[in-house]
């Protein structure tokens, strides 16, 4: 960036320090505040996944399940995928940067239900309160999916609290998707046309339909595995004339649009990162708008590719592995739309930018290992092993935590009005990419080795690519905790950012920095497409004519 | 073949699954390759400050015929890549007619193993070598996952109903047998081993195995259930009791009571065993007593065998004939 001479500095009043007290944080109704709790919220729960997540590492190095007790591992292995799933990446890109962003990107002053967003991030703790009960009262072995009827009849663990906490979570999820729906519906500023809307802004919006059409189905599924738990009534178990079968077919409907909540945001986040680095508008901006919704509307019929060797037809799995194909098209498209951004750009090479990179990199590796479990007979030898681990993990932590924090760089002079350490935060970036893949690249060759997931027992040959698996955890851990800290102090510390330090033109930059609690003194008029970055003398976009935009 | 960091290919289909595995690779990382050179070269070549050409960007109508390149090359292919895969997936699944029948019983945890000889064994699979093998499993408790990495499979085993998996292995060893499905505590010790041997050694096998010289077969072992549990009383030339014969019945179509018309396979069995007023044949009443929770899954076992060996002792059509 051009550093511009003039000082800057931080506004008198700004959202930060309009009420200093506890009980002004806790009842605020300012969605930038709200963002904030989210943010501390979730960065709690990703320490005690992260947790899980080492103490299973550490006993991988070893065959014979000599640190733990299988009890404890598999249990272990639930926390890790219950709290990483739903208590830290569903809420993580929507709550945080949405909640921050969404409103500010149309040009609002705050949601359509401020009191909501509250009450969201409320019933989102309290669901919080039940699955840290359930762990501290002894914990839950069934795996995150909880596959019945183990989790409905057998399972010794704390099944029902921790289906409690996941139930009211998923209120959580249904307030917030209803609330950005009507936000965007309702409050775009004027001239905020649908297609001049920020990609993020679309991403959100699908990510919602998805919270609001999926999230209930988890819900129910939930109340009928207590239901049985609690009651002994015949759903899921066959002794008691239920089909297992059918719980895995709810699940997926619920859980498989999940992973599309999850990765959605994430990609809204890359095009905002990387046509404000190459300082281009984004390629095709129309193709990766539908490609959005069509990754919203197929991933609900895609849900069977779980289950290509669980008992289901094969018939059905063969619709089911067609469908999987289909929807990895408009995720291609996306690949390609950022890659062709990149073409002409005048590109920067800021912490942001590198995480963008990575996260092109590893969902790319991630979705091409998605295509080769869509292929029914190849899925049937890697499915349940390592394989499907490091794919997830590829998209999951590759794909949406890579968004995440390339999003929070970009984001934290908005927010915290300060710069972070640039050098510094490029190093975190490079070597989070070198440990991810130093940890999740061998679990790939492990899978088709054929190693089974959820073993800490496991066959001798398995352990070197098991210990080099973990030799990447002391890098990931790092890649984590530098940002935690130097962003923590950057708060604090840094140096003044001022309004918009990357000289981008979405709205949220052209407000002081931190914002002032309404946002916008008077609302903006919007008159142009986003991504206009039409500043650089020798660049030839083509530029949009009132009529053109009055013909949308 | 056998490829380093590939587990071995030891059945009829793992080489298919393979060259499907492989060619993905291969395609695969040729397409990522190609995206990751792409994003460097732009990056290097547009880097801020760079004096690369950036006029002639694409036009509008340049841009859209670009996007439809991308969209339908990559559709294109996979409609390539899911007949493939899906082929053989239709393959490992459709059992051939003519296996050797073997029933596998998982349970918590541990996998039981009926040959029709009689021999049984736990966590260890004897079987020849070259020849079919059809599977017929199902679980006691929890779902388990009969797991060859071996051979490239792997199924689910259900409790309540019966899966069948079947696999040609081509190479005599030792190979793994896992769960792969988690199923609780000692999920991770359910592990056994698939013993592939030469036709002689598993003639040898089978006639050693057991304590006792000569194992009951499962068809006399399910003849003497049929007996001891009155199954006999009604379904073996009664004329107080009306029933259906069950010579000739196994894959024969039934037609039901409801209008329906179903295939005699196992499950068909094992729930007109546990749930006879379920499938009613057509012309009879539904007066047989449910055996549910007084038979193991040993028995149930036992019994299908029995019923499937009574091919040919009557006419099929007698059957018709109440």
């Amino acid at each position: 960036m051009t550093q511009t001479p003039e000082m800057h500095f931080i506004p008198r009043e700004n959202y930060l320090n309009q009420g200093k007290t506890l009980v002004s944080w806790l009842f605020t109704h300012d969605h930038k505040r709200i963002a904030l709790l989210y943010l501390i919220s979730i960065t709690f729960f990703f320490l005690i996944g992260s947790i899980a997540a080492v103490l299973m590492r550490i006993e991988l190095t070893n065959p014979h399940g000599e640190f733990f007790t299988s009890t404890t591992y598999n249990k272990l292995f639930t926390l890790h995928g219950v709290i990483m799933v739903w208590f830290f990446l569903i809420p993580s890109i929507p709550n945080v940067l949405g909640n921050f962003l969404l409103p500010i990107m149309i040009g609002a002053r705050d949601m359509a239900f401020p009191r909501l967003n509250l009450l969201s991030w409320y019933v989102f703790m309290f669901g919080g309160l039940f699955a840290l009960a359930s762990i501290i009262l002894g914990g839950v072995d069934t795996g995150w999916t909880f596959y019945t009827p183990y989790s409905s009849t057998y399972s010794n663990g704390w099944v029902i609290a921790m289906a409690v906490g996941i139930f009211i979570n998923g209120f959580s999820s249904i307030f917030t998707g209803l609330n950005f729906i009507v936000t965007v519906h309702k409050l775009r500023a004027p001239g905020m046309t649908w297609f001049r809307l920020p990609l993020f802004v679309w991403t959100l919006y699908s990510t919602s339909l998805i919270f609001v059409l999926a999230t209930p189905v988890l819900a129910i599924t939930l109340t009928l595995v207590a239901l049985e738990r609690g009651f002994g009534v015949g759903i899921f178990d066959p002794r008691i004339g239920g089909d297992p079968l059918l719980f895995q077919h709810l699940f997926w409907f619920y859980s498989h649009p999940a992973v599309y909540i999850m990765i959605l945001p994430a990609m809204g986040v890359i095009s905002e990162l990387i046509a404000a680095f190459s300082r281009k508008p984004i390629f095709g901006y129309d193709f990766i708008v539908y490609a959005s919704l069509g990754i919203a509307f197929l991933g609900f019929l895609v849900w069977g590719h779980h289950m290509f060797v669980s008992g289901q037809s094969i018939y059905a799995g063969m619709i089911f592995s067609l469908l999987s194909f289909f929807v990895a098209v408009p995720s291609a498209i996306k690949v390609f739309n950022w890659t062709a951004t990149l073409y002409k750009g005048h590109i920067s090479f800021e912490a942001p930018l590198l995480y963008a990179l990575s996260f092109i990199a590893l969902f790319t590796i991630g979705g091409m290992t998605g295509l080769m479990l869509a292929s029914l007979a190849v899925d049937v030898h890697v499915t349940q092993t390592y394989f499907i681990v490091a794919h997830f993990h590829y998209i999951m932590v590759g794909g949406a935590v890579m968004a995440y924090l390339g999003g929070i760089h970009y984001w934290f002079p908005k927010i915290s009005g300060r710069m972070y350490p640039e050098n510094l935060a490029r190093w975190a970036a490079v070597i989070l990419f070198v440990g991810f893949n130093l940890a999740f690249f061998p679990q790939f060759i492990l899978g088709y080795m054929g190693m089974p997931r959820r073993y800490h027992v496991y066959p001798e040959e398995f352990q070197f690519l098991n210990i080099v698996s973990t030799c990447g955890l002391p890098l990931l851990g790092l890649g984590y905790f530098l940002p935690l800290c130097y962003l923590g102090w950057s708060a604090l510390f840094g140096r003044i950012a001022g309004p918009n330090p990357w000289d981008a033109p979405g709205l949220e930059w052209q407000i002081p920095s931190p914002p002032p609690s309404e946002n916008f003194p008077c609302i903006p008029v919007v008159t142009r497409r986003p991504y206009d970055y039409g500043t650089n003398p020798d660049t030839h976009e083509p530029e949009e004519t009132e009529e053109e935009s009055h013909a949308r | 073949m056998n490829l380093p960091l590939l587990p071995y290919e030891s059945s009829s289909y793992a080489a298919s699954v393979d060259a499907i595995f492989l060619s993905l690779l291969l395609l695969c990382g040729a397409i990522t390759l190609a995206v990751f050179v792409v994003i460097i070269f732009f990056c290097i070549r547009y880097r801020r400050g760079s004096s690369a050409d950036r006029t002639h960007y694409p036009s509008h109508g340049e841009q859209v015929g670009i996007e439809f390149t991308w969209i339908i090359i990559p559709f294109v292919i996979f409609i390539g890549l899911f007949i493939w895969a899906g082929n053989v997936y239709y393959e490992m699944f459709s059992p051939p007619t003519d296996g050797l029948a073997i029933y596998v019983i998982g349970k918590q945890w541990m996998w039981k193993i009926e040959h029709p000889g009689g021999q049984r064994e736990i966590n260890q699979l004897h079987i020849p070598v070259n020849r079919n093998i059809v599977l017929t499993l199902t679980s006691q408790d929890v779902i388990h996952d009969f797991d060859v990495p071996a051979f490239r499979i792997k199924h689910d085993v259900l409790p309540g109903r019966y899966v069948r998996m079947w696999f040609k292995a081509t190479q005599t060893g030792t190979y793994h047998l896992f769960c792969g499905q988690y199923c609780g505590d000692f999920h991770s010790r359910m592990a056994g081993s698939i013993i592939v041997m030469s036709d002689l050694d598993y003639a040898a096998w089978l006639q050693g195995s057991g304590t006792q010289s000569a194992p009951e077969s499962l068809v006399a072992e399910g003849s003497r259930y049929f007996h001891s549990l009155g199954c006999s009383g009604c379904h073996e030339g009664s004329l107080v009791v009306h029933a259906p014969s069950l010579n000739g019945l196994y894959q024969q179509p039934v037609p039901l009571q409801s209008g329906q018309i179903v295939v005699a396979n196992d499950d068909y069995l094992r729930d007109s065993i546990l749930q006879p007023s379920k499938n009613v044949p057509a012309g009879y009443q539904p007066i047989m007593p449910s055996f549910q929770g007084l038979l193991s899954e040993e028995q149930i076992i036992a019994l299908i065998a029995y019923i499937k060996s009574q091919r040919n002792d009557l006419p099929p059509n007698s059957r018709d004939q109440p």
